[in-house]
């Protein structure tokens, strides 16, 4: 067991956890944050993409008790007084997501492509996005979608 | 009021799910639950000699331990075939019984024998480890191809065949050939493939003890059809002190239609114990238990004249059934298959032969398509051989043989309402730019790699279907869908659905139908989906048959309601019926200024009455409120329709096939909302991409799943794929009053042969399996070479 201090989504928390609990571990069945899906056991999907002091990363392949003193954002974070980012709009107008679940770790990781990229081009997403398995859109919608996020941003 | 039928609204759904607030079932607790570890067969075939559970009851925080030997005493029955299918004999289709816990044989490996519940998952981890299985290993029947010849692995199912079944006049197409100039002839596997839902399959059971009332949290694409199975078959309780919720749920794909081993034991065990139970499957399990999809191995042949003209076709294929017949598992290589055989051709003679056969597999059902995939890819890439053979374009052997006169009687079931498939063939030989292939294959050539450009024309039977068609052909249920549209007091309306969502859209699609049919703005309508609690009885959502059969039972409540409507508006107004107009929401008396909104007439149905008069706004013989519900049966299946083409570059250096262009152009009648229609062609397109060029479940000789993470099985991912470029023709259904046909699995069913066949075109020709693979394109590319150097 260890004792660990950290700030999600702006609010500190402190935590007494299991050596081997994961981040994803911590935020869905701890914090009840259950935006963070589990999509694999082989950290290959991507659907648990959240981001640790503004870099994205998968949170099933964290351990939770490696991140004292970090500052997590998950999906629940990223809108800001009930206004949606704008790269969740960008989402919606775009139809980029359908069954939802793979959803919040492909908008973690697009939002962390724009703050490397201000203007990614097709390849750069697909190619950045690469990390993140979508069954259900063909990913064609989410690449429009990051690139209208872009010409928001 | 603009129509939104027709319009781009963006999704109702989309900001819970962007926000993190979509609610799964593994996001779901409930006070007090244990955990749930299945203990699975790492055998693909084997007898159970012993189970031994004492170490593992006494291990820390097991609740208890559970095996196929307490299933029996509960006399808890098993997962069930949904069709029946005789075979060419006349003789009923042999099935396996499949209990929800193995007790004296395990088939696949995964099959779950034994289930430990306990106060963490860690907890039931550990015990799961110490409980001690001996098995007597049998060799398994691995293998397809061989299965017929091999070990009978169910008692009394010999030659592991299930059934052999014949669609078509073997005679009449006897008599075609002999009439052919040319016989086309072709060998072809239709790969197996695993489903992959992005969310894993989970349970949570809730027992009330008070009320005894099991409630059922879980991955389902249809809860009322799994609570109908789970009590008619299982026994695990009556339908009435049984609840199924489906909430949000992460991808279908057909994998999510059956009811479970896992559902079944879960729910019964929860009474047994007392407790709620929490059970998520890790991907690994997915894997190894989700139904998977396809794998057939075809012989077709196609008879010709020399001209181009198709005689006759015959359709031998062996389909795979896995270890277990399940939900759908008999009928997608039958009548979601055979008929589908002849593709969207004029066909004079035909015939489709299966023999469906057990292996010591997961189970096959129903993936994206069903049947119709197989049907399509056999049939274009037979079409395709056919254009090769006889020297003509791809385009001009399908403008030959399509039918121009609708409806079409197709040549082995189906009366195909309406179509116009040489415009869909047109304009996407306009959109693909095909005149403009040999220059850009020249291009490719110059810089060392080979072009290819592949064209396949499909239609589809979706939307499935009329009960007393799918009864008579051995359908256990109707395949109607049921809808209730409620009216609220003040205004608002909740439109219950017995289809349900795990990405298609219902709560925005089904909002603008019934908007439109109310005139009341979408923002104050819900739609209410997935919960045997909520709504009535439906069958759920599979063969595209949410907006063809679930769609136009709402349709038909609200046009209920406005005919309710009318009658009290009438009596408010003090006109007669028949002067009554409704329009955008008003209830006018026709050359009068006389008006009610709906919104009026619903709240004086629920008030219906007046002060210091006796006075009532319901005519004699209406009862108050303004709830109305309509099961609708379709009275034909719905026929989708469409050409597409890609182009592939190929390095003959590595073997690697770059999609380089993806033209599709669908025709799907009326189309309610294209910015919903338009992705669901994206994913279906990705899925049959995937098929021909990633996707491969493969088992070895001994059994075992050699592809079960996504480490080994290759999911097409965002830099695989193209942008897709998207066309529409529309001939409206006659079926049903909205004239739509269903979308939802188009994509797949066309994406798979028209990449195969302009892979196999720029390899000018030579037969390759599916997937076409880099390694299996590499050593094509390598024969290719080494032939063409023996011509110089």
């Amino acid at each position: 067991m260890k004792k660990i201090e950290i700030e999600v989504n702006g609010k500190k928390v402190s935590k007494e956890i299991q050596d081997h609990t994961t981040l994803s571990g911590l935020l869905r069945d701890i914090l009840n944050l259950t935006g963070t899906h589990i999509g694999c056991d082989t950290s290959q999907c991507g659907a648990c993409v959240v981001h640790v002091d503004g870099k994205s990363i998968k949170s099933c392949t964290a351990l939770a008790a490696d991140l004292d003193g970090s500052k997590v954002t998950t999906i629940e974070g990223l809108a800001s007084n009930g206004k949606l980012h704008p790269m969740q709009e960008a989402f919606k107008k775009m139809h980029g997501l359908q069954c939802g679940f793979c959803t919040p770790g492909m908008v973690m990781s697009a939002v962390d492509l724009l703050k490397n990229k201000k203007n990614p081009s097709d390849q750069e997403i697909r190619d950045w996005l690469e990390g993140n398995i979508c069954r259900c859109t063909g990913y064609h919608n989410i690449v429009a979608a990051v690139k209208e996020a872009a010409s928001k941003m | 009021m603009a129509s939104l039928v027709g319009s781009r609204v963006e999704r109702k759904e989309d900001k819970r799910f962007l926000t993190g607030k979509g609610r799964y079932t593994s996001d779901i607790n409930i006070a007090n639950q244990t955990y749930a570890i299945f203990i699975r067969s790492p055998h693909a075939r084997a007898k159970i000699k012993k189970i031994d559970t004492s170490k593992a009851l006494k291990s820390s925080g097991v609740v208890d331990i559970l095996t196929g030997e307490h299933i029996a005493q509960d006399k808890i029955g098993g997962l069930i075939a949904g069709w029946a299918i005789r075979s060419e004999d006349g003789s009923e289709m042999k099935c396996p019984a499949n209990p929800p816990l193995a007790k004296d044989s395990v088939n696949f490996v995964g099959d779950p024998v034994a289930v430990v519940f306990a106060e963490t998952l860690d907890e039931a981890r550990a015990a799961a480890e110490l409980v001690k299985i001996d098995y007597k290993v049998l060799k398994a029947v691995s293998n397809l191809g061989e299965a017929m010849n091999s070990e009978a692995i169910h008692d009394g199912i010999d030659k592991n065949l299930c059934y052999d079944w014949l669609l078509g006049d073997r005679q009449k197409v006897k008599e075609a050939f002999e009439k052919a100039d040319k016989i086309i002839k072709l060998d072809i596997n239709n790969n197996r493939l695993i489903p992959n839902a992005m969310e894993p399959r989970a349970c949570v059971i809730d027992y009330n003890t008070a009320s005894e009332e099991i409630t059922c949290y879980t991955t389902s694409q249809n809860p009322h059809l799994s609570r109908l199975i789970m009590s008619a078959f299982g026994g695990v309780a009556p339908e009435n002190k049984l609840r199924v919720v489906a909430p949000d749920v992460g991808g279908g794909f057909g994998s999510k239609i059956n009811l479970y081993n896992e559902e079944i034991v879960c729910s019964w065990a929860s009474k047994k114990i007392e407790r709620p139970i929490k059970w998520v499957a890790e991907r690994t399990e997915s894997f190894l238990t989700d139904t998977h999809g396809r794998d057939h191995i075809t012989h077709a042949e196609l008879a010709v004249t020399n001209d181009g003209k198709f005689l006759g076709f015959k359709n031998e294929t062996i389909a795979n059934l896995g270890a277990y017949a399940r939900v759908f598992g008999t009928v997608t290589p039958t009548y979601l298959f055979g008929p589908c055989a002849t593709g969207v051709y004029i066909m004079p003679a035909a015939y489709s032969n299966v023999k469906a056969v057990y292996t010591n597999t997961a189970p096959v059902d129903a993936y994206r398509g069903a049947g119709r995939p197989e049907a399509t890819y056999t049939i274009e890439r037979i079409v395709d051989k056919a254009a090769m053979e006889l020297g003509m374009d791809p385009i001009e052997i399908r403008m030959k043989n399509f039918p121009t006169e609708f409806p079409f009687k197709q040549t082995l079931v189906h009366q195909i309402d309406s179509g116009d498939y040489v415009a869909g063939l047109n304009k996407a030989k306009e959109m693909a730019d095909y005149d403009g292939f040999a220059a850009r294959k020249k291009e490719s050539e110059s810089k060392g790699k080979l072009r290819g450009i592949g064209v396949t024309s499909y239609f589809e039977a979706c939307g499935i279907a009329p009960s007393p068609v799918v009864m008579m052909l051995g359908c256990g249920v109707g395949l109607w869908e049921s809808a209730e549209v409620r009216f609220n007091p003040t205004g608002q309306v909740t439109v219950y659905t017995g289809s349900h969502s795990h990405g298609q859209s219902h709560q925005t699609t089904f909002a603008q139908i019934a908007a439109d049919e109310l005139g009341v703005p979408i923002e104050n309508i819900d739609v209410v989906h997935g919960d045997t609690d909520k709504g009535t009885f439906g069958m759920g959502t599979y063969g595209s048959r949410s907006l063809t059969v679930g769609g136009i039972a709402i349709v038909n409540a609200c046009k209920k309601i406005v005919n309710k409507g009318k009658r009290i508006a009438a009596k408010m107004l003090e006109a007669s019926p028949d002067e009554v107009d409704f329009k955008n929401g008003e209830f006018v008396v026709a050359k009068s200024n006389k008006k009610k909104t709906i919104g009026e007439v619903a709240f004086a149905s629920y008030l219906p009455g007046v002060r210091d008069e006796v006075k009532s706004p319901l005519p004699e013989g209406d009862e108050p409120g303004l709830i109305e519900s309509s099961f609708f049966d379709p009275a034909n299946f719905s026929f989708p329709a469409g050409s597409h083409i890609c182009e592939v570059e190929i390095d003959p250096e590595t073997g690697r096939v770059k999609l380089d262009k993806y033209t599709a152009v669908d025709d799907f009648g009326t189309i309610v909302n294209p910015l919903i229609v338009e992705g669901q062609v994206h994913g279906g397109l990705a899925q049959g991409i995937g098929q021909a060029l990633y996707e491969n479940a493969e088992y070895d000789d001994s059994g075992q799943l050699i592809t079960a993470s996504y480490m080994d099985y290759t999911m097409p991912r965002a830099d695989d794929l193209p942008d897709f470029n998207l066309g529409f023709t529309c001939t409206k259904a006659t079926t049903n009053p909205l004239g739509v046909k269903g979308c939802g699995e188009a994509g797949t069913i066309a994406a798979t042969p028209t990449v195969m066949n302009a892979v196999i075109n720029a390899l000018g020709g030579k037969e390759i399996s599916l997937p076409a693979t880099a390694e299996k394109v590499w050593k094509a590319c390598k024969e290719m070479k080494k032939s063409n150097a023996k011509v110089a």
